[in-house]
């Protein structure tokens, strides 16, 4: 029911270290948008100055329109649930979901109506008198997304919400915040988590954050897009790491031809590719990374590949397997390559690998060349 | 011979003694009772098990059984006895409603109750209230620390320094006590603190407060710090003041404590005799039951009412003491 907009929102600790700076974000109403990145990127961070829990250092945060940099968390109109549930251990269900409105003396007939509709919209209603020690992890949190529910705020705020959770409750817990969301198509969400299936799933868009300190200072955003746009199109090699599983392969290599597909010869490798990014004569000779995905990896025969390798490693998924190939030095990570159906007595055996243009991409000096 | 050199001794007999017998009695049973070889070996490991937790407790439980259980039931038993020509006549409960009569032992039961009402609750307050004050600034270890140090003080130190402070001296006169100091510098009279009845006995039990609450202090703030952070952030995002997230979040939170302390003063409490011995001896109806009951048995040599008086005390300090474990067991677990 409301927007967040953060406008050159910075975080500085002490004065002197750096944790977030030049955030610029809008977020529409109704939307899912999930802050990913690698532990001490400040994501959480960022989530708990939203939410007023830290001070904002620099820059303004508007929910609604209004400038809420020194309005009280309380009067944000946001809502938080925490990754260790942060329940009320001495009161119960009911009392913890009531707590707020309790808080607001809202009338008790209203407050049990609320606390009513929270708990059957989360089938909670069987445990409302019990107290959260006598609940299942699962349970826990579903309360504690009950008790953001009830204050039917503006904006929820999500914490590493199925952190907690073993990995069968994580991907049901997972839907019923999906399905919460379909239910409250109004409301805007703000999800941090480390988790890339999690952000894949759930997120109308998706903010990759990088930590200051590995960009040399730079940016706090590395891209912002919905999932598919981060998964088709990175604008940089952190990114193209980032999402993705296992990581894009990142190979060195050589602009041989430019135009509206690039050429590329492999340092690694051996072999020559052709990707569907557009490049300009001056391109011509320039050093690159060529990434390609493990999943769009294709095996060939013939003499037009872009890698050659020898298999080191080789799991099988079952559905996949997973091909990993002798590094050509010890700093560097293998070369995977994701093939479906099963494969067997690979190892120690040579194979080529090339992939189709529009699934290469090409980076130089870490940025993709569809982006400069 | 030198006392050092006699403490020395008695040091290391002492010590050695114990290790001694821990280690000898452990070799007998290995060796020679139940010996873990030949044909019943598996079993005999079984029983040296069972019997080896008994040696090691004899020496404990023997010492708590001369030195505690034993006592208990003597002086019940002296309780009950008169001293007479040529020895201890059995009188049945004579003392004990001669004592219900007195009206010195009636003024010692309810100056206790007031002591039992008042230190326990103040000590846990003023505790949790300095627990939570320190825990947010810079000096907060130097005030604890301060705060904390009356607990290293004797109850008789802690009485003598007080008693400073209440001193008075006649008008007109340099008043070296401190309230005496404050009050005539004010222009008010010095006055004789502690005859000023029933406030002498708020001015004992502030002294008794003052030691307690450092105790109380420190127990309640590591289970203040222990209270996850998460649910005062969840508190605060959910419009609680200060003043609620305090007594709805944390303090229910850490009740279980709380009792543990109000409980474990309370026990302090019953017991309380040398301050009262030291700044009053009970005097301008400050009396209470220890101090009533050393009054008898050793300044009257009325033992049988003596050790009645102790019996009661037995008798209200045992429930509390039992409530007490009870908690601090239901805490650990």
């Amino acid at each position: 029911m409301a927007n967040v907009k953060l406008t050159d929102v910075s975080k500085i600790y002490g004065g002197q270290v750096e944790v977030l700076k030049d955030i610029d974000l809008d977020i529409e109403t109704g939307e899912l948008v999930v802050f990913v990145g690698p532990s001490g990127c400040g994501k959480s961070t960022l989530l708990r100055m939203i939410a007023g829990l830290e001070k904002i250092s620099g820059g303004t945060l508007e929910i609604d329109g209004q400038v809420v940099n020194d309005i009280p968390p309380s009067q944000r109109g946001i809502a938080m649930v925490f990754q260790s549930y942060a329940l009320y251990p001495h009161m119960t269900v009911r009392e913890n979901m009531a707590f707020a409105l309790n808080i607001a003396k809202m009338p008790k007939a209203e407050i049990d109506a609320a606390v009513d509709a929270a708990a059957a919209k989360l089938q909670l209603t069987e445990y409302l008198d019990r107290l959260p020690k006598a609940l299942s992890g699962g349970q826990r949190q579903r309360v504690a997304i009950g008790r953001a529910v009830v204050r039917s705020p503006k904006v929820y705020l999500f914490d590493e919400p199925l952190s907690n959770l073993d990995a069968a409750l994580r991907v049901a817990t997972r839907i019923e915040i999906a399905q919460l969301k379909e239910q409250m198509p109004d409301s805007t969400m703000i999800y941090v988590t480390h988790d890339q299936v999690e952000a894949m799933t759930l997120a109308s868009r998706i903010v990759v954050l990088d930590a200051l300190k590995d960009n040399g200072h730079k940016y706090s955003i590395a891209q912002v897009g919905s999932p598919l746009e981060l998964y088709e199109t990175p604008n940089s090699e952190f990114v193209a790491k980032f999402i993705g599983s296992p990581s894009m392969n990142l190979l060195a290599g050589e602009i041989v031809g430019t135009g509206e597909t690039t050429t590329l010869k492999l340092k690694e490798g051996g072999g020559t590719i052709t990707s569907a990014v557009p490049s300009t004569p001056e391109d011509m000779g320039a050093e690159v990374n060529v990434g390609i995905r493990p999943e769009d990896a294709q095996e060939t025969t013939g003499d037009d590949y872009a890698y050659e390798g020898t298999v080191e490693v080789r799991e099988s998924l079952g559905e996949v397997t997973l091909i990993y190939f002798e590094r050509s030095a010890p700093e560097h990570d293998p070369v995977i390559a994701k093939l479906p159906g099963i494969h067997t007595g690979l190892r120690g055996k040579t194979m080529r690998l090339t992939a189709k243009p529009e699934k290469v991409h090409v980076f130089r000096n870490g940025v993709s060349l569809l982006y400069r | 011979m030198n006392p050092a050199v006699l403490g020395l001794i008695t040091i290391i007999l002492g010590v050695g003694g114990c290790v001694g017998y821990f280690w000898a009695s452990n070799f007998v049973l290995d060796r020679f009772l139940f010996p873990a070889s030949g044909p019943n070996a598996g079993r005999n490991i079984n029983r040296a098990n069972a019997i080896r937790p008994w040696l090691f407790l004899a020496p404990a439980l023997l010492a708590l059984g001369l030195y505690l259980a034993y006592p208990v039931v003597a002086t019940f038993w002296l309780s009950l006895h008169d001293r007479a020509a040529g020895g201890n006549v059995f009188v049945g409960l004579d003392n004990y409603s001669q004592m219900l009569g007195e009206a010195k032992f009636r003024e010692a039961i309810f100056n206790n109750m007031m002591w039992l009402i008042v230190v326990p609750a103040a000590s846990t307050a003023f505790g949790l209230l300095a627990a939570q004050l320190t825990d947010r600034i810079g000096w907060g270890s130097l005030a604890k620390s301060l705060i904390f140090m009356p607990m290293a003080i004797s109850f008789v130190g802690a009485s003598v320094i007080w008693k400073l402070i209440y001193d008075a001296r006649p008008e007109g006169t340099d008043q070296i006590g401190v309230l005496n100091a404050v009050v005539t510098f004010f222009g008010g009279e010095p006055q004789q603190w502690l005859t000023i009845q029933p406030w002498n006995n708020l001015m004992l039990m502030i002294v008794l407060i003052w030691i307690q609450t450092g105790f109380a202090m420190v127990i309640l703030g590591a289970a203040l710090r222990g209270i996850p952070e998460e649910t005062v952030e969840a508190a605060i995002l959910d419009g609680a003041s200060p003043w609620q997230i305090f007594f709805k979040i944390k303090v229910p939170q850490i009740m279980p404590t709380i009792v543990v302390v109000w409980t474990t003063i309370t026990l302090v409490v019953l017991k309380v005799f040398d301050i009262v011995l030291a700044m009053t001896n009970g005097q301008w109806e400050t009396q209470v039951l220890a101090n009533y009951m050393y009054d008898k048995l050793f300044r009257s040599f009325d033992w049988g009412v003596g050790s009645a008086a102790a019996m009661i005390i037995m008798l209200l300090v045992s429930p509390i003491l039992v409530w007490n474990v009870y908690n601090a067991r239901k805490e650990m677990r």
